[in-house]
């Protein structure tokens, strides 16, 4: 535990007032701070971590971030650190794989750095952010074109149980990079509550793609202590801010899965008794997750960037559920992985019209992408929510009794999910094929119903049907 | 200074406990208990700890204040201690203002990012204004004369687009004794001494107002005039008045903020105010990033002249995010009683009323629906009516048009916050998912939407072209039918309609894509001026009107669609821009001439 290189100030209480939960109360305590550290000690003296989530000048409400088997009223001893959590930082820590309170879990020793950083942050001065807008070439077509990534960004990945959301963040990883530069990303991946051939996937994939020299770990998985998990973002986003704004990398940080996050922060609320909000989450869950989200971004003057992938499981497949509701209130968009076309064998099974990048509009087309790539995309959006009202039509008139244009439409949706949404998994697509692609499957339609595009761009690019 | 502005809030004659006495005794995260506190006021402004955290009393028992500190707590010991300051939460209100850009309670954050670096520290303290900077004066009284609340003493060039003026405080009134000269003065330069029945007083270009409290008017005028904002849908079919309020509901992605963005780029209000309330760092970054490069269509001078931000960030502290709505229609309200008619956008009162059931959880208040303290509507209706139509004290005309975001959980309008914000505001926006999922942007429902300002500001469109009323009516009939035609079709397909009711279907369609839809970033379509937009109108109700008068006489629906002008019609936004006007008239000439030679073919028949 001496690897926090904590100050010991000496002073423990012995014994506690009340242990509820993953709560503490101890009482009679002088000088601690509110959401200061501490260490408590069970009967035996083995230490776990715990912070102060309500202090008086009578009692100390302490959250025991290990769990609270096996602790006893009478014989825990509690000692308060003197500061709130702490994360020691260096670029030496690429490579190594910690647990969700950043100690070592690849039995190295712990990383040695005077630099220690408290894992809440600060907030970023909005006039001191850079507007993120530099294109990130995923080489998957569905995120390219129609909701395209650009450095600093938060995109999270709003998925149900059973879909493919792990295959498509690794794809995203291995292929993610700027058009211009050959820079690859280090990557931050914290895993909160996840099991254990999840987390073995990614660190798997991270080995074969040679990226595993560029990674840190933080894994609090989901037989850690629950409590725990609310610490591990903190610490995998301090380390990110770390890379990209002290040494300058561009930092992609991959975050699964909130939903469990979220879920402690339910539990901890409810044994402090908080009045709970929708579902029971508590009122604050919006402000809380904005502390983690926010911290993503760009600085003026400043090399590096911060671009957030987190991934969440949507209840029940429910994107009105609080935690992808909220989420989506304060990310810039979102990636949704649709079960229907998952069952229809299309991968990235990424769902064409709920999906949506907020800051596409300043990283594509002329001078990032290619010109005609904002017209195309919303094109392309307008065609793919027609066909989705013509096939609701089709289920009630059956395909016959469809106008031939209808049927054309029909043939477009078709082809534009198995072309331009459908790839392998290794297919690593540039952003012209994209488009080409793209452009192949709209000239499916009479160039007449192409309300959204100019005369010039149809000129240069619609495929006239001669072949 | 020397000079204090608000009599109804001097400080009281109980002298602050000494330092020693007052000290915190609990913290649970930003609202900390302090003890020694005997004889503070609510809502005045406390530094607590060693680091002079910026909080406010919102509690007051016996010796214990509950105190909302805007600044995160952490570290906070019991015992430290608290210092307070006697005085309400209050804006500095003088030149300097515009163009710049605040946090929730008017720090400078170009300053605060000049003196601390990228990162919010705590405890931060910057001057709201520049008071060494010299201003040029130039006064518009004379000593001698008497002056009353309200009235203009002189006017500062703040900005090429705002003349600012000096006014006498609102509680200051009596002879002039003596006045600056025209000149250079900073703000802390006496430029006024006024005698009042009180005895003299000195005055700078400075005054000093406390948030919560509306600054004072003579009257309420009637809203007689549009609030012109260039997007066809809300400037045609749901306007909204100089002085008015509106909401825009919408879940996430339907396009919220980037419609805020769209009203605070083109409208044309004197001033803007954009109040950033617990939304996204980015966004507001967009908005520093394009306002000085945007030139408004008046007068052609960048948009940051006339625009002043607050940003309370999502990660920001919660209770600076509570108040950050105060400090912006502050802001406004002064610059309305200058005279002038401001526009305030609040993005997004929604997370203002969170802001406000997290900290009334903390002081373990009784919740009421969805765990919203029961005070919300009362809350939202004192925010709301601080807008309006007005006669300002010195005697001028002034409005303030509010114009707020909401962002329902799940998108459902029958949450509290969209629910009681209804009834206060007059223009109702209603934003759309599956609009939005289609990409048809602005997605305001036009069937779900409303406006009650459409009697009021009718006068003015009339004179602009007196068939506006019934073009707009045309229009919106349009809608509605299609949208019952559209439910049969959904049942056995539009085949089976008559031609006279699928073009119906073809007109709305044409409506959709040639005029409700308006590209934010298209350089001819982001900003139509009313002429455009009533021509753009013109064009397709007459197209409806021709079209199904020949589909009376016999020609199928197909030879309408087949016309040559109807692609031209619908490209018609983006091809022609606001001063191509005859353009536009020359299209209506080539359709008209189209339908004219249907119309021939069919009478031979």
């Amino acid at each position: 535990m001496i690897e926090f290189g904590v100050r010991d100030r000496g002073l423990q209480y012995v014994g506690t007032q009340r242990i509820d939960g993953p709560l503490l109360v101890v009482q009679r305590v002088r000088d601690v701070g509110f959401d200061e550290i501490v260490e408590v000690l069970d009967a035996e003296g083995k230490p776990r971590l715990g912070r102060v989530l309500d202090i008086s000048d009578r009692q100390a409400v302490v959250q025991v971030l290990e769990g609270t088997t096996g602790l006893a009223n009478q014989s825990t001893r509690v000692r308060f650190l003197g500061e709130s959590f702490m994360l020691p930082v260096t670029p030496c820590m690429l490579g190594r794989v910690f647990d969700g309170l950043g100690r070592p879990m690849d039995g190295g020793p712990p990383p040695l750095s005077a630099d220690r950083r408290d894992i809440n942050g600060l907030a970023i001065n909005p006039h001191a952010r850079q507007y993120p807008r530099e294109f990130i070439q995923t080489g998957l077509s569905a995120i390219d074109g129609m909701n395209a990534l650009v450095r600093g960004q938060k995109l999270p990945i709003f998925s149900g149980n059973g879909l493919p959301h792990d295959r498509v963040a690794a794809q995203i990883v291995r292929q993610a990079r700027l058009l211009d530069e050959s820079v690859s990303f280090s990557i931050v991946f914290g895993a909160m509550g996840v099991k254990h051939d999840v987390a073995e996937y990614f660190i798997r994939n991270f080995q074969e793609s040679g990226a595993l020299g560029r990674v840190v770990v933080f894994l609090s998985l989901a037989d850690a202590p629950s409590v725990e998990r609310l610490l591990t973002p903190r610490v995998a986003l301090t380390m990110a801010e770390h890379l990209a704004f002290d040494c300058h990398q561009h930092v992609l940080v991959l975050l699964t899965d909130m939903t469990n996050y979220c879920e402690s922060l339910r539990e901890v609320g409810t044994a402090r008794g908080e009045i709970p909000g929708r579902k029971g989450y508590p009122g604050y869950l919006y402000s809380d997750l904005a502390s983690l989200y926010e911290r993503a971004g760009r600085i003026v003057h400043s090399q590096g960037s911060v671009t957030q992938m987190a991934i969440l499981t949507m209840p029940a497949d429910d994107i009105s559920h609080p935690v992808p509701d909220l989420t989506g209130y304060i990310t810039e968009g979102q990636i949704v992985l649709d079960r229907a076309l998952h069952q229809r064998g299309i991968y990235p099974p990424i769902a064409g019209l709920p999906s949506l990048s907020r800051l596409m509009k300043d990283g594509v087309g002329k001078g990032y992408t290619r010109g005609d790539h904002p017209t195309l995309a919303s094109q392309l959006f307008a065609c793919y929510a027609y066909v989705k009202r013509v096939r609701s039509l089709v289920d009630v008139v059956g395909e016959e009794e469809l106008s031939l244009l209808d049927k054309e439409y029909l043939r477009f949706g078709d082809l534009f999910e198995r072309r331009f949404l459908h790839q392998e998994e290794t297919e690593n697509r540039s952003i012209e094929t994209t488009l080409e692609i793209g452009w192949d499957v709209l000239s499916t339609l009479p160039r007449d119903e192409l309300h959204r595009l100019s005369d010039e761009l149809l000129d240069q690019y619609y495929r006239t049907k001669q072949e | 200074m020397s000079v204090t502005t608000i009599p109804q809030h001097t400080p009281s004659p109980v002298q602050p406990a000494s330092a020693e006495s007052a000290k915190v005794v609990r913290v649970s995260g930003p609202i900390v208990t302090a003890s020694g506190m005997y004889g503070a006021q609510m809502y005045e402004v406390v530094e607590v700890g060693d680091q002079g955290l910026i909080g406010e009393i919102v509690r007051l028992s016996g010796d214990l204040a509950t105190i909302q500190v805007y600044e995160n707590t952490n570290m906070l010991r019991p015992g430290a201690p608290v210092r307070r300051t006697a005085a309400p939460l209050s804006l500095q209100l003088g030149p300097g203002l515009i163009g710049n850009i605040y946090d929730g309670i008017q720090r400078s954050l170009p300053a605060m990012h000049q003196a601390s670096g990228a990162w919010i520290e705590r405890g931060a303290k910057v001057p709201p204004l520049d008071d060494r900077k010299p201003r040029t004066f130039q006064p518009a009284v004379t000593p001698g004369q008497p002056v009353m609340a309200g009235q203009v003493l002189g006017e500062v060039p703040e900005t090429p687009l705002i003349r600012h003026r000096i006014l006498v405080p609102p509680d200051v009134s009596g002879t002039l004794r003596t006045v600056a000269s025209a000149g250079s003065y900073t703000l802390q330069d006496v430029i006024a001494v006024v005698d009042t029945p009180k005895g003299p007083r000195q005055l700078t270009m400075v005054q000093q107002w406390p948030v919560r409290v509306p600054r004072p008017i003579h009257g309420r005028r009637r809203i007689a005039e549009p609030l012109v904002t260039g997007q066809r849908i809300i400037d045609t079919l749901f306007p909204i008045g100089k002085g008015g309020a509106a909401a825009i509901p919408g879940g996430f992605g339907t396009g919220k903020t980037i419609t805020q963005h769209q009203l605070a780029k083109w409208s044309n209000a004197d001033l803007i105010v954009y109040v950033g309330c617990g939304e996204r760092g980015n966004e507001m970054t967009d908005v520093l990033r394009e306002f000085p490069e945007i030139e408004d269509p008046e007068t052609g001078r960048p948009l940051i002249e006339r625009t002043i931000l607050i940003a309370n960030t999502s990660n920001m502290p919660v209770a600076a995010r509570e108040v950050s709505i105060y400090t912006g229609i502050t802001l406004a309200e002064y610059y309305r009683d200058q005279g002038r008619h401001v526009a305030v956008f609040a993005d997004s009162t929604s997370r203002w009323a969170e802001a406000l059931r997290e900290l009334a959880a903390r002081l373990e208040e009784m919740p009421a629906e969805e765990g919203f303290p029961a005070s919300l509507a009362t809350r939202l209706a004192q925010f709301y009516e601080r807008g309006g139509a007005v006669t300002t004290l010195g005697g001028q005309e002034g409005s303030i048009t509010i114009v707020g975001a909401v962002s329902p959980p799940g998108g459902d309008f029958s949450e509290p916050v969209t629910q009681h914000t209804r009834r206060f505001i007059r223009c109702f926006w209603a934003l759309d998912t599956d609009l939005a999922n289609a990409r048809h942007y602005p997605s305001v429902h036009w069937l779900r939407s409303y406006s009650e300002y459409v009697e009021d500001v009718r006068a003015w469109w009339e004179l602009r072209s007196p068939q506006w009323t019934e073009v707009r009516q045309e229009t919106i009939e349009i809608l509605q039918r299609e949208d019952r035609l559209q439910q049969i079709v959904k049942l056995v397909g539009p085949d089976v309609l008559p031609d006279s009711q699928r073009m119906i279907l073809l007109t709305a369609d044409i409506l959709r894509d040639g005029f409700l839809t308006q590209s934010a970033f298209d350089e001819k379509d982001m900003y139509c001026h009313p002429d455009r937009q009533l021509a753009l109108l013109r064009l397709i109700v007459t197209l409806h009107r021709r079209a199904s008068q020949i589909i009376q006489a016999g020609a199928p629906l197909v030879r309408v669609r087949e016309l040559p002008c109807v692609p031209k019609i619908i490209r018609a936004k983006q091809a022609f821009g606001n001063d191509e006007l005859e353009a536009l008239a020359a299209l209506e000439d080539e359709m008209n001439q189209q339908f004219d030679d249907l119309e021939r073919e069919y009478e031979r028949d």
